[in-house]
Formats: C-alpha cells, sequence, structure tokens
C-alpha cells in the first residue's frame, strides 16, 4: 500500500515535469506557430539565474519563482524584438534562427559559466512515508505545475488580456481593425513564454547537475509532449503529458530506464501516426 | 672535418643562440614527445588539466638535466573532443613530426582510433586514462586504473562495513556494463549478492521511479557507477528523498569530474569510492606534487585522477628511456617490461610486463566536506582483468582489445 502511494507520487511527480518544461514551448508554438528550437537553453537560463542569485544571497525562493522567470522573459523579449519579429509565419526560418541561437547560448554559457557541471541543494528535506523515503521537493514540483496549469487557463480563458491574445493568434488583421496591436501581443506572449520557460529551469535546477549543455536532456521531451498535445495549449500539454508521464515511469518501474524511454518514444510516434493534429486536433476540440 | 670559417660562425650562431634561449624550443637533437588531447570542446575538463601535467612533467625532466643529455620537446595537437582529428593528427605526428613517443588520448574510441596508425609506424604509445581494461597491444602501454583494481578493493571494504545486499546503478555503455559485472563478481566472492542492477542511458536526469524501486527492493547499500553531468541528477535526487541517511552508497565513478565538489556537503559526505588518487594523500611524492603544480599553474583546482595519472605515465616513460639508455622503442619497451617503477604522488607504480598496464596503489576514499579523505590505502594491486585475457610475454603480436568475460 505504502509503495503503492510512492509509485503514485512519482507518476505524478513525472508528468509534472513534462508540464512544467513544456508549458513554455507550448504557449510559444500553440499561439504563434513558432517553434523554438532554443527552449532547452532557455530553461538553462533559468536554472543558471535561479543558482547564481541563491549562490549571490538571494532567498532560494525568490531564486527560482521570480529571478529565473523574470531573467528569462526579459531575454526573450531581447529575442523576440531582434530575431522573431522579423520572421512570423515563415516556420523553417525561426526553426534555423531559434536553433542558431541556441548554439550560441550554450557557446556563450560555456564561456561564462565554464564548461562544468553546478547546482544548489533542494530547499526542502524528504519525509518518511510509512517504510518509504519521499522527496519533498517533488511534491513541490508537482504543485507548480498545478499551478502553472491552473494559472495558463485563468488566464486565457477568463481575463481580457487572454481573449485578445487568442483573438490576435486567430486572426491578426480582425485584432489590428480593434484597436489593438498584434505586434504587442505577439510580444507579450513571447515572453510569457519565456518566463514559464525560465520558471521551469529555476524549479528545476536543485534536482539536476546544470551544464550548459543541459538543455539537451529536456528539449526532446518538451517538444514530443507539445506536438503529441496539439493547438490547444494546456488542455493539450496536460493530456500528453499525463501519457506520457504515465507510460516511462510504468514501463521503468516494471523494467529499466533505458526501455521507460523508449517505451516513451514508440507511444509518441504510433500517437502521432494515429493523430496527426495531436490528442487535442481529435478531442477536446477547441479547449484553450 | 676541416675547421673553417663558415663551420666556426654557425657553431658560434647556435651557441648564442643557446645562451639566449636555455630551454631550446626547436632543435634537431631534441626527443620529441608528441602529446595528443582534447583540451577544447566537450572534454576539455578532462584534457585540459593533462595537457598540464604533460607539459609540468616535460619541465621536471629537463630542469633535471633531459634524457640521455637531451632535451624533451613537447609537440601537442588539441583534438577538440573530435574523433575524426585523432586519426589526422596521428598520422602528422608520425609521418612529419616523427616524434619518439606519444602520449594522449582520452575516450576509449579515441585510444582505439590512433592505436592503429602508432602501431603501424613503430611509434611508441602511451595511454595514461583510467579505462574499461582488456588492450593486449605490445606496442602501448596503460598507465590508467581498470574496473577491476577498484572493483577489487571497493566490493568487498564497503560490503564489510554496510552489508551483504547490493543494489547496482550503471551508465548504459560499455565501461558501465563491464564495471556492473565486476561488482557482481566480487559481490559473490565475497559471499554477498547483487540484487538488482540498473543501467541509465547518459541523458536520462530523472531517478525518481528509480529510488521508489530502490526503496522497494531494501539493500544494503547502493553501487553507482554513473557517468556524466545528467547523472548527477541521481545524487541530488538521492539526497532530497532523503535516502542518503537511509542506505549508504558507494561509487566508482564520481570523483573524478570533481563531482564531490560540485554536490553539497549534505549530499556528498559519506559516499565511498576507490581510486588511484586524492589530494589528500598524505605523502612526501604527492606534497611534493601538489606544491609544484601550484607553483607552475597558480592552483590545482582542476586537478585529477587523469591529468596525475598522465604525469605519471610521463615519468615511467622517462624511467624507461633512462633504463634503456636509448630512445629505440625497442629497447625502450624491453626496459619497461623488465620493471621500471616511479615513486608517484598515488604510491609506487610500475609496469605489468604480460599485460602493459600499470600496478599501482589504489586508496579506499570517503568524500568529507567536500574533500576526498582517504581512509585506507592498498599498494601494488595488479591489472587482474586485463592480465585474465593478455599475455603478451607468451603472445608478443597480439593486437587488439578483448572483451573480458567474467
Amino acid at each position: 500500500m505504502d509503495y503503492a502511494a510512492v509509485v503514485g507520487v512519482e507518476i505524478f511527480y513525472a508528468v509534472a515535469v513534462l508540464v512544467l518544461i513544456s508549458a513554455g514551448l507550448a504557449v510559444i508554438f500553440g499561439m504563434m506557430r513558432v517553434i523554438n528550437l532554443a527552449h532547452g537553453e532557455f530553461l538553462t537560463l533559468g536554472g543558471y539565474a535561479a543558482i547564481v542569485s541563491h549562490q549571490a544571497g538571494v532567498n532560494i525562493y525568490l531564486a527560482m519563482l521570480v529571478v529565473a522567470p523574470l531573467v528569462v522573459a526579459v531575454f526573450g523579449v531581447l529575442v523576440e524584438r531582434l530575431i522573431i519579429r522579423w520572421l512570423y509565419g515563415r516556420l523553417i526560418n525561426t526553426m534555423l534562427a531559434t536553433w542558431g541561437l541556441s548554439l550560441a547560448m550554450m557557446g556563450a554559457m560555456t564561456m561564462i559559466f565554464g564548461n562544468t557541471t553546478t547546482g544548489i541543494a533542494t530547499p526542502i528535506a524528504g519525509f518518511t512515508f510509512g517504510r518509504y523515503q519521499l522527496s519533498g521537493y517533488n511534491l513541490f514540483v508537482i504543485l507548480m505545475a498545478i499551478v502553472v496549469a491552473v494559472g495558463l487557463y485563468l488566464a486565457l480563458k477568463t481575463t481580457r488580456a487572454g481573449l485578445i491574445a487568442r483573438g490576435a493568434m486567430q486572426n491578426a488583421e480582425m485584432t489590428s481593425a480593434f484597436g489593438y496591436s498584434p505586434s504587442r501581443v505577439y510580444l507579450i506572449t513571447f515572453a510569457a513564454g519565456s518566463a514559464l520557460a525560465g520558471l521551469a529551469g529555476g524549479v528545476m535546477a536543485p534536482l539536476v547537475g546544470l551544464n550548459p549543455a543541459s538543455g539537451a536532456n529536456y528539449i526532446a521531451k518538451a517538444f514530443i509532449t507539445v506536438i503529441a498535445g496539439g493547438a490547444s495549449v494546456v488542455s493539450g500539454a496536460l493530456a500528453s503529458a499525463g501519457l506520457f508521464g504515465v507510460i516511462s515511469q510504468t514501463f521503468t518501474l516494471l523494467t529499466t530506464p533505458a526501455v521507460g524511454e523508449i517505451a516513451l518514444l514508440v507511444v509518441a510516434i504510433i500517437l502521432l501516426r494515429l493523430l496527426p493534429t495531436g490528442i487535442t486536433g481529435r478531442f477536446f476540440k477547441g479547449r484553450v | 672535418m676541416k675547421l673553417n670559417r663558415r663551420t666556426l660562425l654557425k657553431g658560434a650562431a647556435a651557441s648564442a643562440a643557446s645562451i639566449a634561449m636555455p630551454q631550446v624550443v626547436m632543435g634537431a637533437d631534441n626527443i620529441k614527445v608528441g602529446s595528443i588531447i582534447d583540451t577544447s570542446g566537450i572534454f576539455d575538463l578532462y584534457g585540459k588539466p593533462m595537457d598540464k601535467a604533460v607539459t609540468l612533467a616535460i619541465e621536471e625532466i629537463n630542469e633535471s638535466g633531459g634524457l640521455l643529455g637531451r632535451q624533451l620537446e613537447k609537440i601537442d595537437y588539441d583534438t577538440q573532443s573530435d574523433m575524426a582529428l585523432y586519426t589526422q593528427y596521428a598520422k602528422k605526428l608520425t609521418r612529419s613530426d616523427k616524434v619518439d613517443v606519444v602520449h594522449g588520448g582520452i575516450l576509449s574510441a579515441s585510444r582505439e582510433a590512433i592505436r592503429p596508425t602508432l602501431r603501424k609506424s613503430k611509434t611508441l604509445y602511451f595511454y595514461n586514462v583510467q579505462y574499461e581494461g582488456g588492450v593486449c597491444d605490445r606496442n602501448i602501454f596503460c598507465t590508467g586504473i581498470t574496473p577491476a583494481q577498484q572493483a577489487e578493493v571497493l566490493v568487498p571494504e564497503t560490503m564489510e562495513r554496510w552489508g551483504k545486499k547490493i543494489y547496482t546503478l550503471a551508465a548504459d555503455y560499455n565501461y558501465g556494463h563491464i564495471t556492473a559485472k565486476w561488482i557482481q563478481h566480487y559481490a559473490k566472492e565475497n559471499g554477498g549478492e547483487v540484487v538488482q542492477t540498473d543501467f541509465f542511458p547518459l541523458d536520462v536526469a530523472d531517478f525518481g521511479a528509480t529510488i521508489a524501486k530502490i526503496q522497494d527492493a531494501a539493500p544494503d547499500m547502493i553501487m553507482s557507477a554513473l557517468v556524466g553531468g545528467a547523472h548527477l541528477s541521481f545524487y541530488r535526487q538521492w539526497a532530497a528523498a532523503g535516502m542518503n541517511k537511509k542506505i549508504p552508497m558507494a561509487s566508482t565513478t564520481m570523483g573524478v569530474g570533481n563531482e564531490h565538489v560540485v554536490l553539497t556537503r549534505e549530499e556528498g559526505d559519506g559516499i565511498m569510492m576507490v581510486y588511484s588518487y586524492s589530494k589528500e594523500l598524505d605523502t612526501p611524492e604527492n606534497k611534493a606534487f601538489l606544491s609544484k603544480w601550484d607553483a607552475r599553474f597558480g592552483n590545482s583546482d582542476d586537478l585529477h585522477e587523469l591529468a596525475v595519472a598522465t604525469y605519471q605515465g610521463m615519468h615511467l616513460w622517462a624511467e624507461g628511456v633512462r633504463k634503456a639508455d636509448s630512445i629505440d622503442r625497442e629497447k625502450v619497451i624491453e626496459a619497461l617490461e623488465s620493471g621500471v617503477s616511479f615513486d608517484a604522488p598515488t604510491g609506487k607504480i610500475s609496469l605489468d610486463a604480460k599485460t602493459h598496464h600499470a600496478v599501482t596503489s589504489v586508496h579506499l576514499i570517503e568524500v568529507g566536506d567536500q574533500k576526498m579523505n582517504v581512509v585506507k590505502s592498498f599498494g601494488e594491486r595488479q591489472p587482474v582483468d586485463t592480465q585474465g585475457v593478455c599475455d603478451l610475454e607468451a603472445n608478443p603480436d597480439d593486437n587488439q582489445q578483448y572483451e573480458i568475460s567474467i
């Protein structure tokens, strides 16, 4: 019984990690149709922001939850103004540009922080559950994922800004006719997506050994989650993160971690063969 | 030879030059030492200190008068963590630079890329890195430690302290699989058992499910042969769950990339490992080595096992040349096989004639306060894994890397 609870927490945790690392990408891709291949480096930048500011004496929660998203959001604004905004509607070109950006960021971070692994300790101690030991920080990650998903849903569904954003994505000219500037909406959306990436990077920082190439560990999973999720930002990411998290953890527990990774990829391939527009292309259509 | 004005002038110029540059950089009479290491790219963390070690050893030898009355000259190439460049530079070293010996290579792949070239061109080769063992080739000397040399000491010592049930975690490639086999071998030999072995691809950074699985298996200890930055997450997540207080851990890999400094005290303290080198070794040789290193490079923060092994490989080769009283490859190999030794920072090191691998000291180490504290030292450990498959005395023309089956 205790074991079932421990396994349950681990599965929820895996799902939460997928939700967190893909939320920023989902916003940018789902709403703007921009494939940000530098997403992994955005996460890494968030991680470094959290670690560096914490080492400089900032409270760890402040570093993870405020400093990291802020730094990456500011960086996102720069990227949008300098690179992305010239390339809207040109999918291949944005991919090429952001891929170049990803390489440049990796190089720059190597120059600044060195080609070494750094990290900070988790701020929450583990606790005993029955005869098992559970990581308190995993529960915190799950909580953060819920906050992000609910917050994103409410922001898009119930606020006026969310409404305008969705409107601009569907029909930029009409939004413009109503007196809103699509260019500003794009900028804010990109900044929000970047902030979410920074948040994920910050929250994951205490759990990983961070180095300039760390983004590569996450980028593939984040992309699979977003592409398989389909057009709807929140429900798509939740549905596919839930599916992939459960599958990979179940296989990892029953067999080996290598099989867990393979199972995730196989399921993703089958899913995209059957549902080329993603889960929300068929189910939950039209949801946020 | 008749002494005329021209030769006299030449001689004067040459002696003037050698006064101006006491350490001759270019000269026909120098012994050429080829060095081929990744000093940039993703393996530069390993390669840069190794390159420093080559420099330090050459300078030391030159200051003490060189070898056979000749100065050593370093000819080095940066392979940029690119395996394709290894073959290219090995050819350059042998064909146009015509070096007398080559030291270098980091990954096994890089070694296997240049080994055939060096063998064919009859250029002596020193590979100075901890690796999986099994190379059998009369032209190469491997001075790093191999998995059995670690596991042979680490497994029984930790089992005695912690118990007989072992759970092994290893990186999912050649090195991890071989190490896992040795752990199992020595566990059985000492009356213990490995309850489970899990292999992880190098990019796995999430160990939640594994930590749950380990708890279900309830082992007495964990053996980790995890490798690289992503796997470092395991130690973090293990400590975050509070498991480091419940189940002790030993590792054959932690520490090579200075992981014990990256992990916090709470995360790293108490982990045990076996290596041939620790900066905390309290021997006169090590203290002298550290002060020389500090004096030459400012600090020894980046110093690690592989760099020390490179330094020792250079000196072992020099001992061989001294004993052979020649730079001829055949004579140097014979001298090295006849048993040369060096009082190294790690303790006395010599070479095994049968396998051309190092007979070296290893040390049981416990991480404490982000330092590798030496608990116990074990002298003259034989390369038992390679000895099981390779005998160059009986079979001098052997030329392959054996897969060691246990």
